[in-house]
């Protein structure tokens, strides 16, 4: 992708200025401003705009625990910030330019969906993301891509008023040989977003497989984060808060039809259904090894998920049961998991609980006026 | 002329290599360092819920004394094997696993306790500990693989012979008992 760019900035600098250099310092300069915006503001403006609220140990001590489980098995240095989106979609995302400031968010959908082995699956994948730097280089990704797709609009909105008005600066050189240059800029002005927007795809995609062979093997559980992915294919519920940009770092496509093509270039996830598939069918062990694998089982010998560097640097590690009955049986059910998610997320918008005698618990808004409210089960009146 | 510049030149970047590899093999010296230095977070984490547990117990199942005796005498065994070295310190943990283990198979005979909010938080705080000490010792394992490989492999090895870097053991699963998952049947 950076070669289009330099391709582009470097054609487009010489055939306006007569210096190739000069268009490719420029274009340079773009990409680098727009790169430190990211970079240092990022993830405050995406978790605003999903509307997150920032949780602390006791407001939901399981999901606490489980991130913290995630971070000693991923051996991140410090454990991410998690927030709670007020959403009944099923979604999580990471975000954070380097592992030391980094966040977690999920959907209080989700959070209610899902039992603890899922649940840490699910933290596994986006404690990957963010182990892996994935969300740097995705941000980076997509500033490159910004700044070609800038570069390249730019250059056919300049060609059309040299064509349009006739003056041109000539910069020497016969006319011809000239024509042709430009033919060859201006094809390059149409073809690099495509193929920039390819290149953006095709990567995302990859590190989303990396993701799910890193949860396998943090978790050495491939089949927690199969059942959780299953239950989110299971949703049609489209989240509310999620854009193009910000697509890349959700666990799920937030933009997927049901019945999408499997091959969709055009996508920043690869299809759900394979994702369940290569981790359903890891049975050797949990290693990016058995991970490749299994991908290579799955897609009948077509491509690979992870370069070789990657395999090569995790060695052979096994499989481990499910969690033992004894354990399981004091997990929460679905309505009580509910109940926590919306104490949580009426606390954190600052709702106060009162606790009648007749069982009813009354949520009083944060800027209510009167001194008094009445229970509307039992008519008993509470003094605020 | 030529000659001795291209010299030099592969001179300087062989000193690169090697100082880069020097680099690393620290590095992952110290992750390994951390991680162990994690377990015995988690572990002392897990010595510090333990009489919160048998408080909560004692007020709903006060027959099971021994089960309770046990479980604290075996937790203050752990404490005082911190700095008794690896081997003994692993066996005295496993022994508190084990007692763990029982008192919460005995305890699912009591309804009344298992309804208890307090109860609850604790078996979850409990079953979080396991997990992160399981992790812990999991994420030092792998830590203690990539430096080994760095130490094996070619050619690293050849900087790590020169500056005395030598393998790590990993963390073995000393006892039978730790090793066996906990059977509860409701028969």
């Amino acid at each position: 992708m950076a070669v289009f760019l330099l391709a582009l900035g470097y054609g487009l600098g010489w055939a306006f200025t007569g210096s190739g250099i000069g268009g490719l310092v420029i274009a340079l300069i773009i990409w680098g401003i727009m790169n430190l915006v990211a970079y240092f503001q990022g993830d405050s403006i995406l978790l605003g705009l999903a509307k997150a609220k920032k949780i602390s140990k006791q407001d939901h001590p399981r999901l606490f625990n489980i991130i913290e489980e995630m971070t000693l098995a991923s051996g991140l240095e410090r454990m991410p910030d998690i927030y709670i989106i007020d959403d009944p979609a099923l979604n999580a995302f990471a975000t954070g330019r380097d592992p030391k400031r980094a966040s977690v968010a999920i959907t209080s959908g989700l959070l209610e969906k899902l039992n603890r082995d899922e649940l840490q699956g699910v933290m596994a994948h986006e404690i990957a993301h963010i182990k892996n730097r994935d969300v740097l280089l995705m941000a980076w990704c997509a500033v490159l891509l910004g700044t070609i797709v800038m570069i390249s609009w730019w250059a056919m909105h300049m060609m059309w008023f040299g064509a349009m008005t006739g003056g041109r600066r000539s910069s020497g050189g016969g006319g011809a040989g000239q024509a042709v240059i430009l033919l060859v800029v201006l094809v390059l002005a149409i073809l690099a977003p495509i193929f920039a927007k390819l290149i953006y795809f095709a990567i995302s995609r990859r590190r989303e497989y990396l993701a799910d062979a890193s949860s396998a093997l943090y978790t050495r559980y491939p089949e927690g984060l199969a059942s959780a992915l299953e239950k989110i294919g299971g949703s049609k519920l489209q989240l509310q808060s999620a854009n193009q940009a910000t697509a890349p770092m959700y666990i799920a496509n937030p933009f997927r039809k049901k019945g999408r093509a499997a091959a969709d270039l055009s996508s920043t996830h690869p299809p759900l259904s394979e994702r369940i598939r290569i981790l359903r069918s890891m049975a050797g062990g949990a290693s990016f090894a058995n991970y490749e694998e299994a991908y290579e089982t799955v897609h009948k010998g077509g491509g690979h998920a992870l370069g070789a560097s990657t395999i090569s640097s995790a060695g052979a590690v096994g499989l481990r049961a499910p969690s033992p009955e004894a354990a399981r049986e004091p997990e929460p059910s679905r309505l009580e998991r509910h109940s926590e998610v919306s104490d949580v997320l009426w606390k954190k918008n600052d709702y106060r609980t009162i606790d009648c005698n007749c069982g009813t618990r009354l949520r009083i808004p944060p800027k209510l006026k009167a001194n008094r409210v009445k229970c509307p089960h039992c008519g008993t009146v509470h003094k605020l | 002329m030529i000659a001795v510049w291209v010299i030099i030149g592969i001179i300087v970047v062989l000193l690169i290599l090697i100082a880069g590899t020097y680099n690393s093999l620290v590095r992952l010296r110290n992750q390994v360092k951390n991680a162990w230095a994690q377990i015995d977070v988690q572990l002392k984490r897990r010595h510090d819920l333990i009489p919160n547990l048998v408080e909560t117990v004692k007020g709903y199942a006060s027959h099971e004394r021994e089960t309770l005796e046990a479980v604290t005498s075996a937790r203050n065994l752990a404490q005082a094997a911190i700095g008794k070295g690896v081997g003994a310190q692993s066996k005295a943990e496993a022994e508190l696993s084990g007692a763990l283990g029982r008192l919460l198979a005995v305890v699912e005979a009591y309804p009344d306790l298992k309804a208890n909010q307090n109860f609850l938080a604790l078996q979850e705080e409990l079953t979080s500990t396991e997990n992160k000490i399981s992790f812990s010792r999991q994420y030092y394992n792998d830590a203690v693989l990539g430096y080994n490989n760095k130490v094996q492999m070619f050619p690293s090895n050849i900087v790590a012979g020169m500056t005395g870097f030598k393998e790590d053991e990993f963390f073995e699963v000393e006892l039978e008992t730790e090793r066996a998952v906990p059977k509860v049947s409701f028969s």
